[in-house]
Order: structure tokens, then C-alpha cells, then sequence
């Protein structure tokens, strides 16, 4: 699994080096066009680039949770969900326990964050805590803790971070060029000639391309890893059908997660943003399609290793491609046995979740409960001072 | 003199892939420390819960005298042994395994227990710490695989012999009563 890891490590890397490749071109054209010395806008590039790294790779994590206003719990909040991080934690061999994060939304999601293994933290919302039963939570947790262990997350945040430099640039770029260049460009047209309008031309085509082709790349990276999360998340729970009836529930969900963005969306287990009926083969998505996802984990036919996952993902793409390289295979020669559904640990049925997800939530806002002898239970709200309250349906008077 | 050069180029390289593969499996080495270790608080965690389910239980199960006490000799004796060899724990720990499952078999019969909060509460630590036996002898064994390979594959089996590297043992289920469904009856 180690060198499964490096291998897809050097793949995505690969594609990282071309966006770099399309940064210095984008900073090198635009410095050409306007200060007729492309090293100056080269070094103006790496430079906002540079220091947009450092702030994701320090703060993108509390950026990235504060903005989907994710909130952090205890293992006393909720002793399952700990439980089932912890799980994942040991199977994956993560170094630290990672922090556990609630977002307060229906929407049917969960994300992992943090630069290294040993400072992570996975969120979900509500909405899933709510709707999974604990073997589908535990494939969902487990993708997300193996996007951790692959190192996805760093990578990802660091894709973005330039995605998001050669969006800026170019955006400003062809701004300045179309509406305040053409002056510049008639004066010096008299010295420099026939060279200046090729490079503007060439200049202007590129802050076109290159978003797009930035664009393309960053979901490229993001749907190869998806793949493999998914291929973890089997071997870690050692129960597919767990992560496949996760994804089918996502997938039967319609709402959309408010606090997402499109910035944000690879770091989600589904596509925050998707639509029905999606191509198969879609360049511009963040995700491979659930439905072939779904399928994929299902025909690993007993089997829970990265080579039954392999097999199964040929199958479904009728013998063509490869997904975990071959070296990985080899590696993972360790006999893994499939958990009997008769093992599986026993839950809560759908009402208790409910009613666990809704007082977590009640708790989190910081409302206090009280139990009123004639069974209603009352939240209060954290702004009530008195030192007692009514209970509306009976009228005794309960203390606080 | 070039010769020379050559000789200690080789002698270079040499050093490093040594250097190398040495770092390695000390890493390996260490990985599997630390994996057993997670056994170990893991199993800790099941000696700790055990007396508690009892308690709990004890006020319900009139009846399951036996299976009671079956659970609660497994798990005297796995303590008792758990400062001992892998085989000998990797037996005794299942045989509290099973002797657990059956009891947590036998509570569908008491619907009373079934609801009671803090058995519920028990419950889940168990199953869960189950769970993280399971998951831990898993990346237990996987760990021991690697640097068991390691020992004794060319090149590293050269490095392995001169440092005093040796392989591990497997923390296996013996018992194949685990690995069955259990049967269920409506006699």
C-alpha cells in the first residue's frame, strides 16, 4: 500500500508540474506584454503564488473548516461517530487521531482536512450522521481517513492553490489587455512591429487556455483520487457494501451543501455541486460518477484488497484501464478477509439517530436540556437567565 | 589510480544502499512495535469493559450462568497471559472473543436488557473495541508481512543477517469457530 501511494504520488505530481509549467508561462507572457521583460512577471507569478501556499499550507485547514462553519466535538458528544473515526484510524495505521468536525447540514457530505497525518481532521455533517447506519459511516469515514493517509489532502489544497493563482492571473491579465493594453500596444507597435502583436496575440490566448486547462488538470488529479480512496476505504473496513450503500444514499440525495465552493469541492467524498444525469466520462467534474463507483465496489465480488478492487474496476470499464499500479498490487499480498455481515456491530435504528443527531446539534448551539416530568423534553436557549422555566405542555415549574 | 577511484566509488554506493536498506527496516521494525502496541491498549480496553458488561448484565441474565462464566474465565486467563508469547495470547484473546460473541448472542433473548441505556452504552464500547482488535491485528500482520519479506529478500536479507534483524510472528485466529457464522436455531 506504501508504494501504491508513492506511485500515484509521482502521477499526480506529474500533472502538478504542468500546472506549475502553466503558471511560469501565464506569469511570463503577461510580464512580456506589459513590461516587455517576461522574468519580471515570472517572478511577480511565483511570488503571489508563494505566498498563497504558505497561507494554505498553514491556514488552509482552519480556512477550509471555518468556512463550511464546521464545528469540532468530543468523544463524549457522540461516542459512535469517535468510535468509528478511531476504527479507521488503527486500520489505516494514521499516526494521530485525527479531530472530528460536525457541519450543521442536511445535506448528505463529509471532508477531510490538514496537511499531514498527524495534524487531520475529518468532517460530516449532520445530515449523514443522521442517515447512515454505522457500516455505511464507517465506509464514508474510512474514504475520508485514507484521503488523509494518501497524503490527498495536502496535494489537493496545494493544486488549488495554484489553480487559483493562474485563475486570478489570467483574469486580471486578459482584463488589462482587452480593455487597457491596446494603447500600450499602438505605441510601441511603431519600434517593435510585427513581434509585439504576436506576443499579445499568443498572450491573449493564453490567459484563455490556460483557467481551462488549469481546470481540467485539477479534476484529473482529483477523480484519481477518488478512485483510490474509495479502493482504501474497502480494504480498511474490509466491508465494500458499507461505502457502496454510503454512496448510493448520497447519491439519492438532492441537497446541495450551502457552505461549499468550487474551490473547496474535490475535498469532498461527492461532488458538492453535481447534477443528475451525468456523462460517464465528464472532464469537468471533480468526481468520478457515483453510480460507476457504486458498481465498482460492488463487483469486488467477496474480496476487500486493492487487486479485487482493480479487477472489479476493469470489469465495470470492461477490461480497459488501470487504476492502482501494479506495484501496489504486489504489496498488498497480505490475506484480508471480507467481515460476515453476522459480525457487524449492532446500531441504533433510524428514530435514535435522529433523535442523537438533533440533540448533538441542540448541544452544539449551546441549549440546554431539561426533562419535564411529564416527558417533554425542553431546550433552552443559551440566552435564558431565569433560574427556572414553565414547561409549556404541562405547567409545572422546572429549575435549572 | 583510477582504479582506485572505481574501488572507492563502489565501496560508496555501497555504503549508502546499506545505509538505506538499514533505515528501512528499522522502520518496518518499528512499525510492528507500534502496531502491537495498538493491540495492546486495544485488548487492555476489553479486560477493562468486561467486568463492567457483567455487572450490567448480571441483574437480567438469570439463566446464562455458563455463558457468563465462560467469558469471564477467558478473559481471566487472557489477562494472565498477556504478558506472554504472540501464539499463546493470539489463542487465549480469541477464545474471549468467542465466548463474548456468544454472549452478546444470548442478550436478544432479554428485551429488558436490550433497552436498558447503559447496557447500550456498553455495548457499542465493546463491539467497537471488537472492531479495533480486528483492525489493529490487521495492519499488525500486514506490518510483520512487510518486514518478514524484508528479511528475507536479496538484498535486504544480507543487511537483516549483519544487524540481527529477525522475522516476526503473525497474530492469527486460531479458533475456527469465529470465522463461522453462528448458527441460529428457532427451536
Amino acid at each position: 500500500m506504501w508504494e501504491q501511494i508513492r506511485s500515484n504520488q509521482v502521477r499526480s505530481l506529474v500533472l502538478t508540474v504542468v500546472m506549475g509549467v502553466l503558471l511560469v508561462l501565464v506569469g511570463y507572457f503577461l510580464g512580456l506584454a506589459f513590461a516587455d521583460n517576461g522574468v519580471v512577471g515570472l517572478v511577480i507569478a511565483l511570488v503571489i503564488w508563494a505566498i498563497m501556499s504558505l497561507i494554505g499550507y498553514f491556514q488552509g485547514d482552519s480556512i477550509l473548516l471555518a468556512m463550511s462553519r464546521a464545528k469540532k466535538i468530543t468523544r463524549d458528544d457522540h461516542p459512535r461517530l469517535y468510535n468509528i473515526v478511531e476504527e479507521m484510524k488503527i486500520a489505516s495505521g494514521l499516526p494521530k487521531m485525527p479531530d472530528i468536525y460536525i457541519i450543521d447540514d442536511p445535506a448528505l457530505n463529509a471532508f477531510a482536512t490538514g496537511r499531514d497525518p498527524n495534524k487531520a481532521s475529518v468532517a460530516i455533517t449532520s445530515g449523514l450522521l443522521q442517515k447512515l447506519n454505522r457500516d455505511e459511516l464507517q465506509g464514508v469515514i474510512g474514504h475520508e481517513i485514507s484521503h488523509i493517509k494518501n497524503r490527498d489532502v495536502l496535494l489537493m489544497a496545494m493544486a488549488s492553490v495554484m489553480l487559483g493563482t493562474i485563475v486570478i492571473l489570467a483574469w486580471y491579465g486578459s482584463r488589462v489587455m482587452i480593455f487597457g493594453g491596446a494603447g500600450r500596444s499602438r505605441r510601441s507597435s511603431s519600434g517593435g512591429g510585427q513581434g509585439q502583436i504576436i506576443i499579445l496575440i499568443a498572450a491573449l490566448a493564453l490567459m484563455i487556455l490556460a483557467p481551462i486547462f488549469a481546470y481540467l488538470i485539477y479534476y484529473a488529479i482529483s477523480r484519481k483520487r477518488e478512485y483510490l480512496a474509495d479502493a482504501s476505504s474497502a480494504l480498511y473496513t474490509r466491508y465494500p457494501e458499507g461505502l457502496a450503500s454510503a454512496l448510493e444514499k448520497l447519491g439519492a440525495s438532492t441537497g446541495q451543501l450551502k457552505t461549499a465552493n468550487q474551490a473547496t469541492a474535490p475535498m469532498y467524498i461527492i461532488n458538492p455541486f453535481r447534477k443528475k444525469g451525468r456523462a460517464a466520462t465528464d472532464l469537468s467534474s471533480t468526481h468520478p460518477p457515483i453510480s460507476e463507483r457504486i458498481r465498482i465496489l460492488r463487483s469486488m465480488a467477496g474480496g476487500v484488497s486493492l487487486s479485487d478492487y482493480e479487477q472489479a474496476y476493469s470489469k465495470v470499464h470492461r477490461g480497459g484501464g488501470s487504476i492502482i499500479p501494479a506495484s501496489a498490487l504486489a504489496m498488498s499480498a497480505a490475506e484480508y478477509e471480507a467481515i460476515s455481515p453476522e459480525k457487524r456491530a449492532k446500531e441504533p435504528d433510524k428514530l435514535t439517530r435522529t433523535r442523537e443527531t438533533s440533540d448533538l446539534m441542540w448541544k452544539m448551539s449551546d441549549y440546554k436540556t431539561v426533562d419535564c416530568q411529564c416527558g417533554t423534553r425542553l431546550r433552552i436557549p443559551p440566552k435564558y437567565k431565569e433560574p427556572e422555566i414553565r414547561c409549556p405542555h404541562c405547567g409545572r415549574i422546572n429549575r435549572l | 589510480m583510477l582504479a582506485l577511484w572505481i574501488i572507492l566509488g563502489i565501496l560508496g554506493v555501497l555504503l549508502i544502499a546499506f545505509i538505506v536498506i538499514y533505515n528501512g527496516l528499522v522502520r518496518l521494525r518499528n512499525q510492528v512495535k507500534n502496531a502491537w502496541a495498538q493491540i495492546d491498549v486495544q485488548l487492555k480496553r476489553r479486560y477493562d469493559l468486561i467486568p463492567n458488561l457483567m455487572e450490567t448484565v448480571k441483574g437480567y441474565m438469570k439463566h446464562e450462568r455458563e455463558t457468563m462464566e465462560a467469558v469471564t474465565n477467558a478473559r481471566n486467563l487472557a489477562q494472565k497471559l498477556s504478558g506472554g508469547s504472540v501464539g499463546a495470547r493470539s489463542k487465549a484473546e480469541t477464545e474471549l472473543s468467542s465466548a463474548l460473541g456468544r454472549l452478546l448472542a444470548v442478550v436478544e433473548n432479554y428485551p429488558d436488557l436490550k433497552a436498558n441505556q447503559n447496557f447500550l452504552a456498553l455495548q457499542e464500547e465493546l463491539t467497537s473495541t471488537e472492531n479495533k482488535i480486528s483492525f489493529s491485528r490487521q495492519f499488525y500482520n500486514d506490518s510483520v508481512l512487510r518486514l518478514n519479506n524484508q528479511t528475507q529478500m536479496f538484498p535486504s536479507n544480507i543487511v537483516a543477517g549483519m544487524t540481527g534483524f529477525r522475522a516476526e510472528e503473525f497474530f492469527e485466529v486460531t479458533v475456527t469457530a469465529e470465522r463461522e457464522a453462528p448458527k441460529v436455531s428457532f427451536a
